[in-house]
């Protein structure tokens, strides 16, 4: 085993991401086999991002829609006046 | 980079040849995500839900640029981010700048916290009302240069590349500052996934290698 644990928690980002160069990649899965404190690590860190990302993490404001679609509504019929007005004018 | 999707396309197609109507339909499954993207940058509501009407607006003034090279969601997130750091630059102070300059240059602490035993399966912990608002803190909680990088990168999902370029930063910098936002945010919360497990003080230490 040659990664010491602090070097491999320097990957764990990359390894996540399976941006590993093959050869690093080899000593990190190598050491995640043998320690049981940097697979911890991992899966948590894992388990906190799949979390954080959750949909149901972020929610949305009640009538968010219905007041963003009203704001939509009154930009899109000021281009189409403005633009009538040149046609016209 | 993945090219625009043959339904937004033709969308949008229709849409600057005059049925602008369409726009509405256009943004519908897009709506959330720029909320999200507003939200974890400003940390507060009524300013993430003003800024996303400000996004829809822009983008639908702005669709003519478009250029379907990008997906239409990295380039509304692209738009959504740039109006996070606009009205965050706005209510920030001076000082507040400078100690995330000095963030990154120093050496911090970027050590992950040790986890003995979860015993909560993910899906199930997100119930917990309580836990959902842990986590939006911990990202509230990250420095804007590292918050940004996980906004794009793991929220909203956007490569290395189409995050260096939102942010005018390399992507070496992108793996750097995502690395950090990540090993911050299970730093902070690993405290809220133990469920009752007493900490044995000096186990791991006979373990490291």
């Amino acid at each position: 085993m040659k990664l010491p644990c602090k070097q491999v928690w320097e990957h764990i980002s990359e390894y996540l991401d399976k941006d590993l160069d093959v050869e690093l990649l080899v000593d990190v899965e190598k050491h995640l086999e043998n320690c049981e404190v940097c697979s911890a690590i991992l899966d948590s860190t894992r388990n906190v991002l799949v979390l954080t990302v959750d949909e149901r993490t972020y929610e949305l404001p009640v009538g968010y829609s219905d007041r963003l679609h009203e704001k939509l509504e009154h930009a899109i019929r000021d281009v189409r006046n403005i633009e009538s007005d040149d046609r016209s004018g | 980079m993945q090219a625009v999707s043959q339904n937004d396309a033709g969308l949008i197609q229709r849409i600057l040849a005059g049925e602008s109507g369409l726009f509405h339909e256009l943004i519908r499954p897009y709506e959330k995500m720029v909320y999200v993207t507003l939200f974890a940058m400003l940390r507060n509501e009524a300013e993430a839900e003003d800024g996303a009407q400000d996004v829809m607006i822009s983008a639908f003034r702005h669709l003519k640029s478009f250029r379907g090279e990008s997906k239409f969601s990295t380039w509304l997130v692209t738009i959504a981010m740039n109006e996070g750091r606009r009205r965050l630059r706005k209510a920030k102070t001076a000082a507040e700048d400078s100690i995330e300059t000095s963030l990154e240059e120093r050496e911090g602490d970027f050590t992950p916290a040790f986890l003995t035993d979860w015993r909560e399966i993910p899906s199930e912990a997100l119930e917990r009302k309580e836990l959902r608002g842990k986590l939006r803190e911990a990202v509230d909680r990250l420095p804007t240069i590292y918050r940004e990088v996980f906004v794009l990168r793991d929220l909203e999902e956007l490569n290395q590349e189409e995050t260096a370029a939102a942010l005018g930063i390399t992507v070496g910098t992108v793996k750097v500052r995502l690395h950090r936002a990540r090993i911050m945010l299970q730093k902070s919360l690993v405290p809220y996934l133990k469920q009752n497990v007493p900490a044995r003080k000096g186990f791991f230490g006979r373990m490291f290698q």
